[in-house]
């Protein structure tokens, strides 16, 4: 019986084209734009100025304040603006612009296949490279790393769990750097159990990536506390506190962090990042995005520079299919729709999906006819036609005490309902002003 | 790609939709349907096409004329309406009668409180009780059910089947009529054994003369063996538990045959449109409560098992109960609703006016849904 989270929880199609399609580097492009804000948290603020010359590598962005993460440049050339840009929604966000010139990359970043493997290296310098190098996780979250790996007083981490789930339908990313890029993975993961110094640490990975399960136990075979545990098929499993039920049945109490139950997750993207931060000193400025639909011409797995524009990585799949209605950023479950897909790819970009009229369509909404489908797929066990209704009423005080809060915002709501309504949206919008009401209360 | 749509995630759905669920539930409704044509002939037919037309077209009707919304009649609740308001019904009701029990469900029972969804109790059985309470007569005529395909005979069986005693009509009562009566005479006879013991005593302490006492008892002794003999007729009446689970026996044409009603709740469980939990909760919760009574007297009480195969309850419990708009949200919901119904039924068929104890039960609990939801919350995460 392979392990997986206990209540709810949904099948979509897994429409994983991309799983066998290798790493390829795309060219760098004319142009990066790079957001200052790419994390949850503080945006960072800017060290560059307009006419500076910049190198791939080199800091640009200061993190400012406890939950910040600093932002490099991914390519070398000129900064011809540090202005407000429209990001993929529409909205302006401060970004440096920087015309590329060459590949030219700061003198201390070892740019060599060489896979380094000293990891005997203290806490406190393994943190501090993290912290310099901008990292944040690489699932999508984007929660800056350095910010996880340091418990609040009192806590103690027990054990490190890597999320190598990618339960999102379409996403290949992190499969693809788990068969190539293995061996650095774990490496990066010794150095995160050094960090937080726990001597047991367990990679999930969903059981549709049998590949990657034996590759990274036959590696993981000589090195001590490193555990491959598999993973029965179910979204949304990479939800943290999903993934930590299913590794070690431990459920994290309501309004609670992992750390409750000893447990610090971490993504196996992020495990990469840190390897290359701490033993090659490369900053956080490229990452591998999957650029997959079922009408895109060439979908694949592409290593880009932060920055690129969206539009530039979708040329490389072959460019846009004529039936495009939607271009998502990440997966069909949890992505946002873009807007404007001049905007550039940032540090948790895993993908970039484009829906063709069909698949993306949206249904007029109908009675609910409470068949009682939403409450059996939804995996905080929640009422969520309850909370629809709640939040079309603003009750906000009710919908605290249907715990709204706990909603993760996975969808399997809304991917389930018969009727087509949109659970989530509702639930979403009650959420955040539950979540607001909550806030002016304490203060 | 100058026109992208925009939208919050999620951006996939399953496909599943409130037709898919409820022509699974008309799949479902097949077998027993055709065992209904096959021991009841065309009246079942021609009942069924009735209410179901009737029922589209009175919901189409309020939601054009009265209600101005979208008509949307092709959702397929109107159909499953139609059908197990049908199935409810003896299979010599009057077409007239029929077209009235669809206007009471559909408009009473389900458009005036909003349409689909926003009902409290299931509109098949706000018809069903509608009609037995008005037509109590047409509502408790019962033909026999034929196990081959009769002649056509719809014409006469409309006019021959009203009879003062409604229960022994043209064809003999259902099972649970049956077992009425066999109860009915228990307490008479006992009464009548209370009254000779009476007696005996009056005539030792000297109050009554001998002759007095000796006709006395001859008319009761008389009266017992009378009620005697009408408990043996009933007990011999009675179907055998293969037959009923086959649906040989007088009933509501649709409920008659337990095996084509199992055949629909494992298609509908297989296809995942209803949960185990509302059906076999009431079967447990009427087989435990039942088999309690019948071993404390089983004089008095049916075999649990006889209980659980007659009468509306397995069409009640596979396809009644288990409507989705009428009943909890939660398993915890569920199965306290389930439970509810199975003892309510076991209570109304044994200590009740009524023979048939299903139709209420369920209304009963639709009642109490909002109230269980509103207390039974589905196992959180943490």
């Amino acid at each position: 019986m392979l392990k997986t989270f206990k209540i709810g929880g949904i099948h979509p199609p897994e429409n994983k084209l991309t799983s066998g399609g290798k790493i390829q580097k795309l060219p760098v492009p004319e142009q990066v734009i790079i957001p200052l804000g790419q994390h949850i948290g503080a945006p960072a603020s800017p060290v560059v100025k307009k006419g500076d010359a910049v190198k791939a590598g080199q800091l640009i962005g200061q993190a400012t304040g406890f939950v910040s993460a600093n932002v490099h440049s991914s390519v070398s050339g000129t900064v011809t603006a540090v202005e407000s840009r429209p990001d993929a929604a529409g909205l302006l966000k401060p970004c440096i612009v920087i015309q590329v010139e060459g590949d030219e990359w700061v003198p201390e970043v070892d740019l060599s296949e060489k896979i380094e493997r000293h990891t005997d290296l203290p806490k406190e310098e393994i943190i501090k490279a993290i912290s310099a190098a901008g990292i944040v996780g690489m699932g999508g979250a984007t929660f800056p790393t350095q910010v996880k790996l340091s418990p609040p007083p009192g806590s103690k981490a027990e054990i490190l769990i890597i999320n190598g789930v990618e339960c999102e339908p379409y996403l290949t990313a992190d499969h693809r750097i788990m068969l190539e890029r293995g061996e650095e993975i774990l490496i990066g993961v010794q150095l995160l159990m050094k960090a937080i110094e726990v001597k047991k640490a367990v990679i999930g990975i969903e059981n549709n990536k049998r590949d990657a399960i034996e590759h990274l136990q036959s590696l993981a075979a000589g090195m001590n506390g490193i555990e491959i545990c598999p993973l029965k098929v179910k979204y949304p499993q990479g939800g943290e506190k999903q993934l930590i039920q299913a590794i070690t049945k431990r459920a994290v109490p309501s309004g609670a962090l992992p750390i409750a139950v000893g447990a610090v997750v971490q993504n196996v993207g992020t495990a990469l990042a840190v390897y290359e931060a701490v033993l090659k000193r490369k900053p956080l400025v490229e990452r591998v995005v999957t650029v997959t639909g079922k009408s895109v011409k060439n979908p694949g797995n592409f290593l880009c520079r932060i920055g690129t524009p969206i539009a530039e990585v979708i040329k490389a799949a072959g460019g846009p299919p004529e039936d495009t209605a939607k271009v998502i950023g990440g997966g069909p479950m949890m992505g946002r729709a873009i807007f404007n897909i001049d905007s550039p790819l940032m540090k948790g970009s895993s993908g970039i999906l484009l829906l063709n009229e069909k698949e993306g369509e949206r249904k007029p909404c109908k009675n609910c006819i409470r068949c009682t489908k939403c409450v059996s797929v939804c995996p905080m066990g929640l009422e969520p036609y309850l909370l629809m209704k709640l939040s079309q009423y603003n009750l906000l005080e009710r919908m605290e005490e249907e715990k709204v809060m706990d909603c993760i915002e996975c969808g399997s709501c809304s991917f389930t309902c018969p009727a087509d309504r949109p659970l989530l949206d509702y639930i979403r919008l009650g959420k955040a002003r539950t979540g607001m009401m909550i806030r002016n209360r304490k203060k | 790609m100058n026109n992208l749509v925009i939208s919050p995630s999620p951006h996939i759905h399953s496909g599943d939709s409130i037709e898919k669920n409820m022509y699974g539930v008309l799949i479902a409704l097949i077998p027993a349907f055709i065992c209904s044509v096959l021991f009841f002939g065309w009246n079942a037919l021609v009942l069924t096409l009735t209410s179901v037309i009737a029922c589209l077209i009175f919901e189409f009707l309020i939601q054009k004329y009265l209600l101005k919304k979208q008509t949307s009649i092709w959702d397929g609740s109107a159909l499953i309406t139609g059908v197990l308001l049908a199935f409810n019904v003896p299979s010599s009701l009057p077409v007239w009668i029929m077209i009235l029990g669809a206007l009471a469900a559909i408009g009473i029972g389900k458009m005036s409180f909003g349409g689909l969804g926003c009902n409290i109790f299931n509109p098949a059985l706000v018809g069903r009780v509608f009609l037995l309470i008005s037509f109590p007569v047409q509502m408790t005529t019962w033909p026999v059910a034929h196990t081959q395909i009769v002649e056509p005979t719809f014409p006469q069986t409309y006019v021959n089947v009203v009879s003062e005693n409604s229960t022994d009509a043209i064809s003999g009562a259902t099972p649970l009529a049956l077992l009425k009566i066999v109860v009915k005479n228990n307490t008479e006879i006992s009464k009548a054994k209370v009254a000779l013991t009476k007696a005996d005593k009056e005539l030792a302490e000297g109050t009554k003369t001998a002759a007095e006492v000796a006709e006395l008892k001859t008319k009761l002794e008389q009266e017992i063996q009378a009620a005697q003999i009408s408990q043996q007729k009933a007990k011999a009446d009675l179907p055998t538990a293969l037959e009923l689970f086959v649906g040989q026996n007088p009933g509501s044409f649709g409920e008659v045959s337990a095996l084509a009603l199992l055949l629909g709740l494992l298609f509908m469980l297989a296809r995942r449109v209803i949960t185990w939990h509302i059906p076999i909760t009431i079967f447990i919760t009427v087989f435990v409560f039942a088999g309690i009574l019948h071993l404390c007297n089983p004089e008095q009480f049916i075999s649990p098992v006889y209980q659980l195969l007659s009468g509306g309850l397995m069409l009640g419990a596979i396809f009644m109960a288990t409507d989705y708009v009428t009943s909890p949200m939660a398993v915890k919901g569920m199965i306290i609703y389930s439970v509810g119904i199975g003892l309510l039924t076991v209570i109304i068929r044994n200590f009740g006016a009524y023979p048939e104890g299903m139709s209420f039960a369920i209304l009963i609990m639709n009642g109490f849904t909002p109230l269980i939801n509103r207390y039974c919350k589905p196992k959180r995460f943490a």
